[in-house]
């Protein structure tokens, strides 16, 4: 069980750098992106792929990421230069990375990677993630904090106040797509060596679970700033994992019933705060009528 | 300062929708101008703010701001030289971000945003200055998200976020119109004051009349696309509501009907 748990504290921390990639585009742009399927296998494959040929694995890691950024700007510019709707910008640059995958790959749907040296030969994994995703984190948050970090958030906040500020908001999106998806190839760059192979499917659903992990972080740990948003986020990975392993050991489930697992907890997720919301809210309306017809309670306000 | 020569702008052209927004309009602003505007629902105003910040383009004419031509560039271009506020209170304001960091946006404009720190330690304290100057309390909130503030904190906020960094044009688009009447009589005379201390050239687009009548030393009233009627300092002083409903009236041959409109 123990054993379970550390491997799942693993997986979360391997996938959170996706999902804080899922986060600037989802979150903070406001920008549902679904190039990362596609860019998570891209890092992944460009990964196996210099690996295999004999790279260095942290050069190999580079380029994984560097080419999740050139994805972002291409779903970007088609986006903001090309004005196709924002969905479907992700979803053709989704499709089209799926080809652009297998030429990296050489046409082969998958590569191993096993016997040869990964950033994680002779080092313990856990220690080698804490410290990358606690790096990546804090450079994000710094980012957030500088002038054009600012001009990002206020893109996905209030697109119109910012121009009249004289952002270009063209420009701030096709920036946080590229670094989103440029965090989602790396994290599938860290997935392919530790498991040591590359497969050109390992992308699909990437979304979802993402979008799980950002979803889940946020209603636990809060998100109140951007500090605790991005702690959230990557807790909100490492609890997703917890919550998959523990489903698994249930009898009647296994492993191919996952993607299933995943959409139910987004769903759940997703539906439940709204509706106590709107609950919650209906009963202070009850509430503050109650008050203002019989005259007791604060005084109504306008403002 | 601000020249606006032969502008036109037409919607849907060509379609059964078609629709004259501004025929011709010929506005030179002098600096240190304030212009209020009125007129009837649909004359127009609305569109010479967005074609004046670059929202629209226009169709025809040229616009100069300071002898430079500012015509083609982008909304996010010619920003640097517009200040702007908005109706809606939440137009202004980004609602998820701190009220510092939507000043540290402000303080930005027209500059390139690089990978500087937002609000450092000296900005903070510029900031708060400048925020107590507002008289409302919120330099104590500084960390608070804008969200949090009502209508009219928001629409002060974005009053001194427009104009804090000295534009050339002070573009006010009714931003006084969504609040109740104690708080848009508060952000008027803030906005009085900070028009008048930094001597902005400013227009503004009115639907209260009495507003329109107090303020600025020049009133321009817009019908169908056309300035139909320009007042200056000497005219306006002794303007009242009355005389300005009959001159409309006499060069438009209706009354003003506008379904918003305050007399004051």
């Amino acid at each position: 069980m123990l054993n379970a748990i550390m491997k799942s504290v693993e997986l979360g921390l391997l996938f959170a750098l996706m999902a804080l990639g899922v986060y600037i585009t989802f979150r903070i742009l406001d920008f549902p992106d679904l190039t990362v399927d596609g860019s998570f296998t891209t890092g992944g494959a460009i990964a196996a792929v210099m690996i295999a040929g004999g790279y260095s694995p942290w050069l190999a890691t580079i380029c994984a990421f560097l080419g999740g950024l050139v994805a972002g700007v291409c779903t970007g510019l088609l986006h903001t230069k090309g004005k196709i709707n924002g969905l479907l910008s992700g979803i053709l640059m989704m499709i089209a990375l799926y080809s652009i995958n297998l030429r990296i790959m050489g046409k082969k749907p998958n590569i191993a990677i096993l016997n040869m040296d990964t950033i994680f030969t002779g080092a313990n994994l856990l220690v080698v993630m804490i410290v990358v995703v606690v790096v990546v984190k804090l450079l994000l948050d710094l980012f957030l904090r500088t002038n054009l970090g600012l001009a990002l958030r206020a893109t996905g906040d209030n697109e119109r106040m910012i121009r009249s500020f004289g952002a270009n908001t063209g420009t701030t999106k096709i920036i946080g797509l590229s670094l989103s998806n440029g965090l989602v190839a790396l994290s599938g760059a860290f997935i392919v060596q530790q498991s040591g192979f590359g497969d050109v499917t390992m992308g699909v659903g990437m979304i979802v679970v993402g979008l799980a992990s950002v979803i889940i972080g946020e209603a636990i740990f809060g998100a109140k700033t951007v500090f605790r948003a991005t702690l959230a986020v990557i807790l909100g990975s490492v609890v997703y994992r917890i919550v998959i392993a523990l489903a698994l050991r249930v009898e009647w489930l296994d492993a191919s019933d996952v993607k299933l697992i995943t959409a139910l907890i987004v769903i759940i997720a997703l539906v439940v705060p709204a509706a106590r919301r709107s609950a919650k809210q209906k009963s202070q309306a009850h509430k503050r009528t109650a008050e203002l017809l019989s005259g007791t309670g604060p005084k109504g306000g306008v403002s | 300062m601000l020249q606006i020569n032969q502008v036109s702008k037409l919607f849907n052209p060509g379609t059964p929708d078609e629709k004259i927004a501004l025929v011709g309009i010929q506005l030179h602003l002098k600096p240190a101008d304030f212009v209020t505007v009125i007129g009837s629902n649909g004359a127009g105003k609305s569109t010479l703010m967005n074609i004046i910040s670059g929202v629209m383009r226009p169709d025809t004419g040229t616009l100069h701001i300071e002898g430079a031509a500012v015509g083609s560039l982008p909304e996010f271009k010619r920003s640097q030289w517009i200040g702007r506020v908005f109706q809606d209170p939440m137009a202004g304001t980004a609602p998820n971000m701190t009220i510092e960091e939507n000043l540290a946006m402000a303080f930005y404009r027209g500059k390139v945003r690089g990978f500087g720190l937002g609000v450092n330690a000296a900005k903070r304290r510029m900031f708060k200055e400048q925020v107590a100057r507002l008289g409302i309390g919120l330099e104590n909130r500084f960390g608070a998200k804008v969200g949090t503030l009502s209508g009219g904190e928001r629409q002060a906020l974005s009053l001194l976020m427009s104009t804090f960094t000295s534009p050339k044009i002070l573009l006010l688009d009714e931003h006084t119109a969504a609040l109740d009447p104690a708080r848009a009589e508060l952000i008027t005379q803030i906005t009085q004051d900070i028009v008048r201390e930094m001597k902005l050239t400013t227009l503004m687009v009115t639907h209260n009349m009495e507003q329109a009548i107090r303020l600025g030393n020049r009133l321009i009233m817009m019908d169908k696309g056309r300035i139909i009627l320009d007042i200056d300092e000497t005219r306006k002083k002794d303007l009242t509501v009355e005389r300005l409903l009959g001159e409309f009236e006499q060069i438009s041959g209706k009354k003003l009907a506008d379904d918003r409109i305050v007399l004051g």
